[in-house]
């Protein structure tokens, strides 16, 4: 009779337990956020790098070739931000799924309107990408795109969970749409001011919020600030004074701290992204941790 | 909140944007490099006891001189493959010579961790056989390359590679080639004349740390592999030719750090291999006028352990170590010795510094030092200074 329960209990278990989860490989925190909203207990999330790592420049690493071995889904930013170390890992991982082009193969930013797409491509300007600026999730307006895209595509490769997904990204539309209004309403006094900014990351937050970035702290597009340009830039910023500089966790401190010292403007370092502080542990605090931190700054 | 929800639904409705590139052409990049040597030996008489040198392997010239100018396009072919062609182009005086160093297809994502290539292609036997030059932390190559494969060893053939689905990255590989090229020579055994086989372990200790541990086994038919003419003060030129059974065992390991996984600031990265060579066959003097030949067993082994450190943006500094060991026997001591296979009982050596500065990711200056002691009792002071420059497509670098 033990025997007999034993088994039974085997056997619920093996009917309860679901089958396995979805294997996401996030390139980047924002999107694993985005696949833990989306996808819940569903998905199985790997995120390839983390906020203290430029998304620029990372190794094809053996233990990144190992996760993308078995990942069922790729969601990446797109638009050339991988492009020195993902079509490497793609190529020696030997997986099918997740190859461009095929239904695995995800990336944020064919989904929405880009910005700085440029017309004219010459390396003596940086390392611009030629598909416009790669860093869409600083919209969130854009963000709830690429939602909605990323929800079609679970529901699309895994069919057996898709009223799940469904209902996961109805309720996450309806969240971030409240959460949307309340940024909006609390980012009224950043309207109109002018920033500088440590590289390009900013676009999508300035063309939501309406702020200007009016010099970066790069001379180039990835070239580090030298210290010629941040000389520029302060007697720049004598004539046309700017309220802050801003920065992400994982570029140096360095030269914004300079800056902010030699021109009496407050260094504010942003998340940028899901994990680039304390505060910003999901999308949503990673918008109020910003704000809040671009708020301060101007008072 | 009436105009967001109208930019949403704008976006929604509208189609999916294109995709980043935005025309067939196949991914075009060139690198560019030259050089200043000063060595104080002259290069002609470069020799390293107990190994049989190709015909390019050493030095390089004295003074001012192009090194290897690449062209290389590459794209995906569909969806299933990928092709690759590395043209090398290279000066031997005023005349120009182009040198198909790569030119292979390979699958995208076969499933299950499956991949395969045919053509010509670098082995991915070793860590850095399978880097291109431009990519190396010092301007020439170890000694252990330079002395079993003439610097880098390629061929023509076919490569299966495997992938396990395991969170540590182990990764199995096969070759079968056609054996044409240096230390091969010749294409025996019907144009199947070598196979390797190589394995590689790799993981991450933590957001800092990541390794990879590499075992490689390569065996050839060798079917007349020459060494440079060998002038014998007379009007012949007689050429020391090695046919036989070759077989090369090594073990590499390389270590990367950077603070956070963030290479920008500083970054370190510790690399060592080790090659051992069993060799079994004869030596046979071509060209000589009467035949000379001679039964040879060969021992062969080298290493190399490297360091390179990034302490500022732009700025590396490097160290490396070479050595190498020979022992061979034959019937005829003194053809061994014409054939460069003597070792003589010495150990050939060399020390390196570097020191290189980059102002992006596509540019590079170096300033080399090498105590070259690959000959036996002499040292040869080297000191380059090189730039390699890369334009064109952003080439993705493997680990």
């Amino acid at each position: 009779m033990k025997k007999l329960q034993g088994l039974l209990a085997t056997l619920l278990l093996a009917v309860t337990v679901p089958a396995a989860a979805l294997n996401v490989f996030a390139c980047e925190p924002e999107w694993a956020a985005l696949a833990r909203e989306l996808g819940g207990d569903k998905v199985e999330v790997f995120a390839a790098t983390t906020a203290f790592q430029d998304p620029h420049r990372i190794e094809a690493r053996p233990s990144l070739i190992a996760k993308l071995r078995r990942a069922d889904l790729l969601v990446c930013s797109g638009a050339e931000l991988e492009i020195g170390w993902l079509p490497m890992l793609l190529r020696q991982a030997g997986n099918g799924t997740v190859q461009p082009g095929r239904p695995g193969h995800f990336e944020a930013a064919q989904h929405i309107e880009r910005l700085e797409i440029p017309t004219e491509l010459d390396r003596s300007m940086g390392d611009v990408h030629a598909s416009g600026n790669p860093h869409v999730h600083l919209d969130p307006r854009r963000l709830a795109t690429i939602a909605q895209a990323l929800s079609a595509k679970l529901r699309d490769i895994d069919p057996g969970h898709a009223d799940d997904y469904a209902a996961r990204q109805a309720a996450f539309a309806q969240r971030w749409q409240q959460a949307l209004a309340g940024w909006e309403q609390k980012a009224q006094p950043l309207r109109g001011v002018r920033l500088v900014a440590h590289h390009k990351d900013w676009v999508y937050l300035a063309d939501w919020l309406g702020f200007e970035v009016v010099a970066t702290l790069e001379p180039k597009p990835g070239l580090p600030a030298s210290a010629g340009h941040l000389a520029a830039l302060k007697a720049q910023l004598q004539q046309q004074p700017a309220r802050m500089v801003i920065r992400t966790a994982y570029q140096d401190g360095q030269a914004a701290q300079w800056l902010s010292a030699q021109s009496g403007i407050p260094a504010v370092e942003l998340p940028y992204t899901v994990g680039g502080s304390e505060r910003a542990a999901d999308l949503f605090a990673l918008f109020d941790d910003t704000l809040d931190r671009l708020l301060a700054a101007l008072r | 909140m009436k105009r967001i929800a109208l930019a949403i639904a704008a976006s929604c409705a509208a189609p999916a944007w294109a995709a980043g590139s935005t025309s067939f052409n196949p991914d075009l990049s060139l690198i560019l490099d030259g050089r200043y040597a000063s060595l104080s030996e002259d290069p002609a008489t470069y020799a390293l006891p107990g190994f049989q040198l190709s015909g390019e392997a050493g030095p390089g010239e004295r003074g001012l001189a192009l090194g290897h100018s690449e062209l290389v396009m590459s794209a995906n072919v569909d969806d299933l493959f990928y092709g690759k062609l590395t043209a090398a182009l290279h000066s031997e005086g005023t005349a120009t010579n182009v040198e198909l160093e790569e030119a292979y297809v390979e699958t995208l994502g076969l499933g299950q961790g499956f991949t395969v290539r045919a053509g010509r292609a670098y082995s991915g036997i070793g860590y850095l056989n399978a880097h291109h030059p431009h990519a190396w932390d010092f301007t020439d190559a170890p000694l252990v390359y330079r002395g079993l494969f003439g610097d880098q060893l390629r061929d023509d053939g076919v490569q299966l590679r495997w992938v396990a689905p395991t969170d540590l990255y182990v990764q199995l590989g096969a070759e079968v080639g056609r054996g044409e090229f240096f230390p091969a020579g010749g294409a025996a055994n019907d144009g199947r004349g070598t196979y390797a086989a190589f394995v590689k372990l790799g993981g991450d200790l933590n957001d800092s740390h990541s390794w990879q541990l590499g075992l490689s086994h390569w065996h050839a038919d060798v079917n007349g592999r020459s060494a440079g003419a060998h002038d014998h003060g007379g009007t012949a030129t007689e050429i020391p030719t090695f046919t036989g059974n070759s077989t090369v065992n090594g073990i590499d390991f390389v270590w990367k750090w950077a603070p956070l996984g963030n290479p920008a600031q500083t970054n370190f990265k510790f690399q060592a291999e080790y090659f051992q060579r069993r060799e079994e066959g004869d030596v046979e003097l071509v060209g000589a006028p009467t035949q000379e030949i001679t039964d040879y067993s060969g021992k062969q082994s080298g290493w190399y352990a490297q360091a390179v450190y990034q302490f500022m943006p732009h700025w590396r500094v490097g160290v490396r170590y070479d050595q190498l060991q020979a022992d061979n026997s034959g019937s005829d001591a003194v053809l061994l010795e014409e054939a460069g296979l003597d070792d003589a009982g010495y150990k050939p050596s060399r020390s390196s510094v570097m020191i290189d500065w980059s102002h992006s990711e596509y540019s590079r200056v170096r300033l080399q030092f090498n105590q070259d002691k690959s000959r036996a009792d002499v040292t040869d002071n080297q000191v380059y200074l090189q730039y390699v420059m890369s334009l064109g497509a952003h080439g993705a670098h493997q680990f």
